[in-house]
């Protein structure tokens, strides 16, 4: 047996013992449940590329004015309306993990309305251009931009096909303690790196109210989204580019 | 063009051995034999950090004396393994320190680090290093509304 499997034996050993307990769903209340996934680690284990974690995205269910998953997005990381912090930059400069796009075909006035954010790429151009290694990704496919070594030249935001990234103009003081952000450096959508690592939905998939956003690990076949994957269509945007996204889109 | 290059032979020179070398480190001692006697009779004056108590209990996740000489090596070690691998331990987070280093100024509430009596100020400030941490991570325990339990 290799060093490799003998890891991975280990934490299926862990896993098993606690993680019986956290799979499934807990009732938190009447009405309120708290979604988890079966795939949490233990805190003292490394991710592992055996787990890709991936959105499905149903524009089909995507109401064209509901910007829930965009609010829940902003109160849980802290940007937008969830911080009082950015009060001088404009609008334009301001966060933006996660955006409402609504697209519309102009020969047949068929609008349809999508949630974009990080695509999270298994070849990321961002993590292609940068220069210190802080735009990155994580073993299991997460990108994200590791503010320690992050010098905010923003070549990430030029190089990202699907303007994904956002840059943070002035200083912070209120952030979450699960969500560092500061001034002068490239934040985006971490697939709420935060909440994955303990098992649960990200923020946005639990907020939608239409259940449009299906979270999940895309190498676990019998895991819902790849089940979904495989028995229904579903695109990439610009899939040309030929980046093999996490995130793909159903109805576009 | 020629006027850079100038300047960057004008620089080489500069760095190149030069015969007034001895003197210069005379003098340099003759500084420090000054700082010494008169500077350091005044430190030893200076007002100590005011080291203010844990909330919770007496002993720190490692011995105190190695926690002031290595806590910046912990973090930093933490924070790599943290951001780059997902490994959430809570014993050498920064989050865990602030379960219990917390100092409250006069309304009840948790003084963040923008306050110089913050548990991480008091040494920083007195050591005049800056922490950087701050500008990205809250430097007060989390009344979080989103989530409760933080």
């Amino acid at each position: 047996m290799s060093q490799a499997d003998k890891h991975i034996d280990q934490y299926r050993r862990k896993f098993l013992g606690q993680g019986a307990a956290l799979a499934g769903a807990v009732t938190l209340g009447p009405g309120v449940m708290f979604t988890s996934i079966a795939s949490a680690k233990p805190d003292d284990q490394p991710v592992s590329s055996e787990v890709r974690w991936g959105f499905l995205i149903d524009t089909n269910k995507c109401a064209d004015n509901c910007t829930e998953c965009v609010t829940a997005c902003e109160k849980e990381n802290g940007w937008g309306s969830g911080s009082a912090d950015e009060q001088h930059s404009r609008a334009d400069q301001k966060a933006q993990w996660i955006r409402k796009v609504t697209v519309r075909d102009n020969r047949t006035n068929h609008s349809m309305s999508l949630p974009m954010m990080c695509q999270h790429c298994a070849h990321p151009p961002c993590v292609d251009v940068c220069p210190t290694g802080a735009s990155m990704k994580r073993a299991d496919g997460i990108v994200l931009v590791d503010k320690h070594i992050c010098i905010g030249c923003r070549y990430c935001m030029m190089a990202c096909p699907y303007k994904a990234r956002s840059f943070v103009h002035e200083d912070l003081e209120h952030q979450r303690v699960y969500a560092p952000r500061g001034k002068g450096t490239v934040e985006s959508c971490n697939l709420c790196v935060h909440r994955a690592d303990k098992g649960e939905v990200p923020a946005c998939a639990e907020a939608c109210p239409e259940k449009a956003i299906l979270f999940g690990n895309l190498n676990d076949a019998s895991s819902d989204i790849a089940k979904r994957l495989a028995s229904e269509a579903s695109t990439e945007i610009r899939g040309d580019l030929g980046l093999d996204l996490g995130v793909r889109y159903q109805g576009i | 063009m020629t006027g850079q290059r100038a300047q960057g032979k004008a620089h080489s020179v500069a760095v190149t051995p030069n015969p007034a070398r001895p003197a210069l480190a005379l003098r340099g001692l003759a500084t420090m034999a000054l700082l010494f006697g008169i500077v350091l009779p005044a430190l030893a004056g200076a007002p100590k950090p005011d080291i203010p108590e844990a909330v919770k209990g007496k002993q720190c996740v490692e011995e105190t004396g190695f926690m002031r000489k290595n806590h910046m090596e912990l973090l930093l070690h933490q924070r790599d393994e943290t951001v780059h691998e997902g490994i959430r331990t809570k014993k050498h987070s920064l989050k865990n320190c602030f379960t219990c280093h917390v100092v409250k100024g006069a309304d009840g509430q948790p003084v963040s680090a923008k306050d110089p009596r913050h548990f991480c100020r008091e040494c920083h400030d007195y050591a005049a290093v800056q922490v950087d941490c701050f500008q990205c991570h809250r430097s007060v325990p989390s009344s979080d509304v989103t989530r409760g339990k933080l």
